[in-house]
Formats: C-alpha cells, structure tokens, sequence
C-alpha cells in the first residue's frame, strides 16, 4: 500500500525545470526578489547540475550576436530567423533575446566556460552567429551561478530537485501553482504560487525514432524532455502558437552526432550516394519557396528538403564528406611537418566536438573503424522534435516586452502567456526560434524579470480550492493504485486492466510516426490522415485514465507519457488547420503541396479550452518589427 | 545496455541512501540494488548515453556499451574527469587508442558569482534592463527600436 504526505510549499515565483532557460531566470529572479523580499522556489525533474538539453555538455554557442564589436545587430538576427522560418516568427521576442543574448555569453565567460579566443583575443566564431566552446561542463557551471543566486535570497530561496510537476493549479483565470511528486519518495508536493514560470524544455519521443531496439534512447534531443511544458500550459487555457512547427535535424546517422563544426567550422559538402551535391543539382526547387527559398543562408527545413528528395528518389544514403573536407584543410598547410601538426589539430576539434556532447556519436566511429580522413560517413534525417528554442517555433503564445509594444504584441508583463501569472521561456515560448542553449539562458533572465514585476502589482496569494487539490492528488497517483489492485490477475505487463507506460509511449508513437508524417511515412501526411490520427489519439487519451505504475519511476513515465499526448495532439490538430505546406522539410502536406501566402503567411494558434474541454484555432497577424 | 555498473568496482557509494549515479542521472535510471548493494541501470533503452553516471562515479564503475542494435561491438570511451579538463581514451573496434585532453573550466569548482564581477544597480523593476546590464553587454544602454 502506499502512504503518501503531502508537502505544501508557499511561495511568490515558483520556476518549474533545471535547464538553460530555469538556470537564467533564477540567477535574474534572485536579484530583484532579493530587492523586493520575495520569494523564489525552482523545482525540477532531475538535478540542476546535468538537468535539461545540455546535460551532456555542448560544443558550441550558437546564438551570440556580437553587439558589443560590431559584428551584428539585433536587427540581423530578426532577418536571420524571419526567413528560416518561411516568415513566420514573432519579431518582437526574437529580437528581445538578440539584444539580450551577449550578455549571458559574456557572463558564462567570467563564470568559467572556456571559449575560444584567437590570436587577438577575439572569440573564435564556428559560424557567423556561433562561437566554439570547450562546452563539457558548460551545464554544471550555468547551474552553478544560478544556484549561488538562489542562495543569496537564505531561507527566501528554495530548490527542489527530483520533484516531477504534473499539473497546473488555478484560481479562475489566473495561476495558482502547481502539484507534483517525489521520483524517490511518497511524497506529494502542492506548491502555491503567485507567479509560475515554465521552462521544462521540448517534447521527444512523441514520434516512433529510427532505431528499432535499445537505441531506442538516442534521439538528437534528450529523452526527458517529454512535453511538460506544453501540457502544463495547454491544460491551464493558456493560448499556443506554432505547435504545428516541430523540428527535423539532419544529423550524423543513428548516433546523431552533430554537424555544425563539419559543416561551418570544416567547410564539408553533403553529398548523395552518387556524388551529387543535392544542394547544387536541385537548386531549381528553392524557387518554389521563395522569397525564402532564394534567400541566404537557405532556411534549415528547405536544405532538409532537397535531401530528402534524394532520398527518396533511391539516391541515398547522403553524405558528409569529411574526407574531402579534411584534405583540403590538410593540403592548405605549407610542408609536412606543417600538414601534420594541423591533422592533429584538426583532428582533436572533430572528436572534441562529440565528446563534449554526442559522447555516443565517438563510440559509433570508434566501433566503425572510421578515419575521417579516408572514408565519408552517414547523414540523415532525425525523427520529428518540439523544440521552440532551436529551428522548430512550437511553444506558448506570449506577450512581448513593452517598448516594442507598438510594433508587436505586450499584454502587460514580459512573457507572460494568456493565463495571468504563467511565464514562458526557452522552449516553453513559442514563435521564437533560434535561442538554442544561451539566448534561452536570455530568455528565462527576461522571463523572471517579467514575472516578478506582475508578482509585485498582484501581490496577492491566489486561493486555491482543497477540493480540487484533493481529486488531482488522487488523479495523480492513480496509476499506482490500479496497478496495485489489479497486479494480481496476471503474473507479468500483459494485463487487461492496465497499460504500462511503455507501451502507451509506442502507441502514441506508431500513431504520429504512421499519421502525422513521421519517419516511415516519409514526413509526409494529408487529411484524411491527420483525422485518421486524432481518431486513434482520442481513444489513447481515454485509455490513459487506465495507466498502470508499479512504483514512482513508472509513475513519471506515464505522466510523462500523458504529457507527450497532449503535445501530439495540439501538433496534430495545428497540421490539419493549416492548409498548405511550408515547411516542407519538416513535414509535407500531400494533399496542400504548395505554400500559399496569401492566406496563411500567419501563425496559427490553438488553445484548449478548460470549461468546454473544446479545442480552438485561430489565425494571428504576423505584424513585422522591422523592415 | 548503454551505461552499466561493473559489479566488482561498484561499492554502492558505501550504503549511503543513493549513489552518485542514482544522484546525478538526468532521466532516473540509475538505481540501487539493495540487496547486492550495487548500481544498475533500469532502462537502458531509455538511456541517452550522456556518461554523467560514468564521470561522477568514485569506483570508476560504470562505463557505457555502444547501442547494441547499430554499433558494432568492441569499441569504447572512458573519461577521467577533473576539476579543470577531462581525458578521453578513445579505443576503436580495431583496437587503435586514441586519447584527448580539452579543458573543461577556467576557475575553481563552486567560484560562479551570479552577477560575474558585471556592474549591477539598474533598479527599476518595470525597464528592459536585466540586472548585469548593461555593463554585461558592453554597450551605454539596452538597444531597443525607436
């Protein structure tokens, strides 16, 4: 039997996650708490040490935009990523985190990341917007700062680790914290909050992945990542935006080893299994998408795109041709003593760059016998991601900061969603791509900011109904009791009364995977599809209420699992309301080929609403900031 | 199974409540057998390979098996992480070693000041201006568009 207590924490900011994004908006929160007597808690999933996307460390930073030299302005950002979004890209937040960005590079620095500097002591740029890192620790010590923040506010400032939120709590229209529990202990925890900010990260594992076994793991974006913040945000009514733009990385085959340094820092070609450099031969297609297609750099899901038309027209598979990159560095050096020394040099930036963050990706080479300096090795495709903070846009529909507010959208505080008192940031915040790991830093720094300026006009702490807590508790460990009562009746998973939560996961994923244009059906989907998938999602989502949990661990799982459902669905139903395709390397409509401007070049919204348990969409004007 | 214990080194961080690798394992795999007092992980197949159970273990314990359903076997990389740089020793299937040493900090473990020695002071709640800046930026103010 199992005995829960329930653990009430009352706070004023409470921030839900560990990652890049909560790690900025405790450093920030703990300044202006300090100076308002406020309170902060964070609570995350795993330990703020090696919690979130950059766990394994990274080797780049690939948002610095370089104000301080003249490099780049906030305005070449908001270009930048206008047009690797096909237009669609709120503006005013994109441009927020750019003008931002720097200033948590240049603080990463004083606390210790290592980054490159040449000669002259300038930082050695990978691309024109990133900078290369020796990036192992870069998690470690980003927590780090943010948990010496935290504990300048003394008895003020609380971290929980290993506490899993599952639910929103609400007062009316507004935000009244959040309900969880232990991983490792029975314990229940209700946290009352004034303000509540959201940076649990992206969703993975929606979709079926390649890999057919114990591989199963290895998806380019960590695992647990499992769709939190769009649940927590769906089920308090908040508005969301973008949720039919998911991510597909083109990566090092299987292990998903990175190629920015290949492709930016070493200079390599992708080619077909023929030789064809597809970016070259088929050309002709970008001007199907244009202006974007036409611009350069040529938009992440268009360069996706030509490669899978390779692909499936048998020319597979496609190349990184490490070998040809490599000579010509090589053979650049003046003698052989010269040859050699960059050989080494080159060769410890290459290994480097997956040690420090696709550890797997070296054990693939290793186990392969691969000399990259002989032989070309695999690229491919990944299989779908929700990741707001990279080249995907799905997240919450948020306000913008207030001096743009003429030239965007401000409803108050700083990404503050459409529910009051709920704050976004990092993948959490939608239509604001091309943060990656530092401008969502950025972005939890405005995020707190916002956060505690609408705390200190609402200093209220809002009322939470008993009844309503007691029902979610038992919601909540509903899954354990089922399993308890009903474990008997079989003597292993295969059990008529339950669902394990791993099978759930794989039924989830073979629907999208099958329906919703995942890897074995080419990313490709029509109508008839989508509707064919929201059938089958409606009866997964009745069926969740029999989930089955033998303990704690078992227990996250399956409310991860309901997490990524809610995730699949808002994607599912955005996919079908937009009628026309274009993102085509991301997902292709088959029955709506075609961009179509005229009626689309919008966001398309979705909220789910609470009272009618009814799903809404809607068209919302993309309103430039700039020229 | 990605990462695994090796039962003779595993100590099981000497009967403390939990191991550094239950401890630190981003997606709670990590977990320890009470019975034989040794760390295992739960679900390997749900395991992302990112060897922080490798790294923060004090026996050296733990170590990771390349996905069995797409790498070929035999090859392996073992990290000795310190408190300035970290050393891999790359072994391939044919048995060549490859070893590489980056730094992994540039100041002492647990030294991070939240404002990073940036000027602070900006005390209004309701501007643009993050608490470091806009000194942290290196400009005279936060740019905004007019």
């Amino acid at each position: 039997m199992h005995h829960f207590e329930t653990v009430e924490v009352t706070t004023d900011l409470l921030i839900i996650g560990g990652g890049m994004a909560a790690c900025g908006a405790a450093t920030e929160a703990a300044y202006w708490a300090k100076k308002h007597g406020l309170k902060v808690t964070v609570v995350d999933k795993a330990v703020m040490d090696r919690s979130g996307a950059v766990a394994m460390g990274l080797s780049a930073l690939n948002q610095y935009v370089g104000i301080r030299d003249g490099e780049n302005t906030a305005e070449d950002y908001v270009h930048y990523v206008r047009n690797d979004l096909m237009g669609v890209s709120r503006e005013d937040l994109v441009y927020d985190i750019a003008r931002h960005v720097d200033s948590s590079v240049h603080l990463f620095e004083k606390w210790g990341l290592p980054i490159w500097k040449d000669e002259n002591g300038k930082y050695v740029h990978e691309g024109r917007w990133q900078l290369m890192i020796n990036g192992e620790s870069y998690k470690v010590i980003v927590a780090e700062a943010a948990k010496n923040a935290m504990a300048t506010l003394g008895e003020n400032g609380q971290i929980f680790e290993r506490v899993f939120i599952v639910e929103p709590l609400m007062d009316g229209d507004r935000v009244a914290g959040a309900i969880g529990f232990d991983v490792r202990e029975e314990k229940i925890y209700v946290f009352k909050a004034k303000a509540v900010l959201c940076a649990m990260g992206g969703a993975v594992h929606v979709f079926k992945p390649r890999s057919t076994g114990e591989g199963l793991g290895r998806s380019w974006y960590p695992p647990f990542n499992t769709g939190s913040s769009a649940y927590f945000t769906l089920k308090s009514g908040c508005e969301m935006t973008c949720q039919e733009v998911r991510f597909i990385p083109v990566r090092f085959k299987d292990a998903y080893g990175p190629v920015g340094a290949w492709f930016l820092l070493f200079k390599s070609r992708a080619t077909n299994a023929l030789g064809g450099e597809y970016m070259v031969e088929r050309a002709e297609e970008l001007k199907n998408w244009a202006p974007y297609g036409l611009a350069k750099p040529i938009p992440a899901n268009l360069r996706n795109y030509l490669g899978m038309l390779d692909v499936n027209e048998g020319k597979g598979p496609l190349l990184m041709r490490t070998e040809e990159a490599l000579k010509k560095i090589i053979d650049a050096a003046p003698d052989e003593k010269a040859r050699k020394k960059k050989m080494r040099e080159v060769e410890s930036e290459a290994w480097e760059d997956f040690l420090d963050m696709t550890i797997s990706q070296a054990i693939l080479w290793a186990g392969s016998n691969i000399a990259p300096e002989e032989q070309a090795s695999e690229i491919a495709a990944c299989e779908p991601y929700f990741i707001g903070s990279h080249s995907g846009a799905s997240g919450t529909w948020v306000s913008g900061p207030e001096d743009l507010a003429s030239k965007g959208y401000f409803w108050g505080y700083n990404r503050m969603a459409t529910i009051k008192g709920i704050f976004c940031a990092g993948d959490a915040s939608g239509a604001s791509s091309h943060k990656f790991s530092d401008g969502s830093h950025a972005e939890g720094r405005i995020a707190a900011k916002g956060a505690l300026a609408f705390i200190v006009d609402n200093n209220t702490q809002p009322n939470l109904d008993a009844t309503k807590v007691e029902e979610l508790k038992k919601a909540i460990m509903k899954p354990l009791e089922l399993y308890e009562q009903t474990k008997g009746i079989s003597d292993s998973d295969v059990n008529p009364n339950f669902i394990k939560p791993m099978q759930f996961m794989f039924r989830l994923q073979k629907i999208m995977d099958e329906y919703v244009g995942g890897v074995s059906s080419a990313f490709t989907t029509n109508t008839k599809a989508l509707e064919r998938g929201l059938t089958l999602l409606a009866f997964l989502k009745e069926d969740a209420d029999k989930l089955g949990a033998a303990d704690l661990h078992e227990l996250m799982r399956c409310w991860e699992n309901v997490h990524r459902m809610w995730q699949a669905e808002a994607h599912t139903r955005t996919v079908l309301f937009r009628e026309e395709t274009r993102w085509p390397g991301y997902y292709f409509r088959a029955d709506m080929p075609k961009m179509d401007d005229k009626n689309w070049k919008v966001f398309a919204n979705c909220r789910w609403n609470p009272k009618t348990n009814e799903w809404e969409m809607s068209k919302k004007e993309i309103k430039p900031l700039i020229d | 199974m990605p990462s695994y214990v090796i039962m003779e080194k595993c100590d099981g961080c000497k009967g403390q409540d939990k191991t550094a690798c239950m401890h630190i394992c981003p997606n709670d795999l990590m977990v320890l057998n009470k019975e034989t007092m040794k760390g295992y992980n739960r679900a390997p197949e749900m395991c992302w390979e990112c060897y922080n159970c490798v790294k923060i273990c004090p026996q050296q314990a733990v170590d990771v098996r390349g996905y069995a359903d797409f790498v070929p076997m035999g090859a392996s990389c073992v990290p000795l992480r310190g408190s300035e740089d970290i050393m891999w020793t790359v072994k391939f299937r044919n048995g060549t070693l490859k070893r590489f040493k980056f730094p992994i900090r540039t100041t002492p473990e647990g030294s991070a000041v939240p404002d990073g020695g940036w000027e602070t002071g900006s005390d209004d709640l309701k501007s643009q201006v993050l608490f470091t800046e806009p000194s942290s930026l290196g400009l005279p103010a936060v740019p905004t568009i007019k």
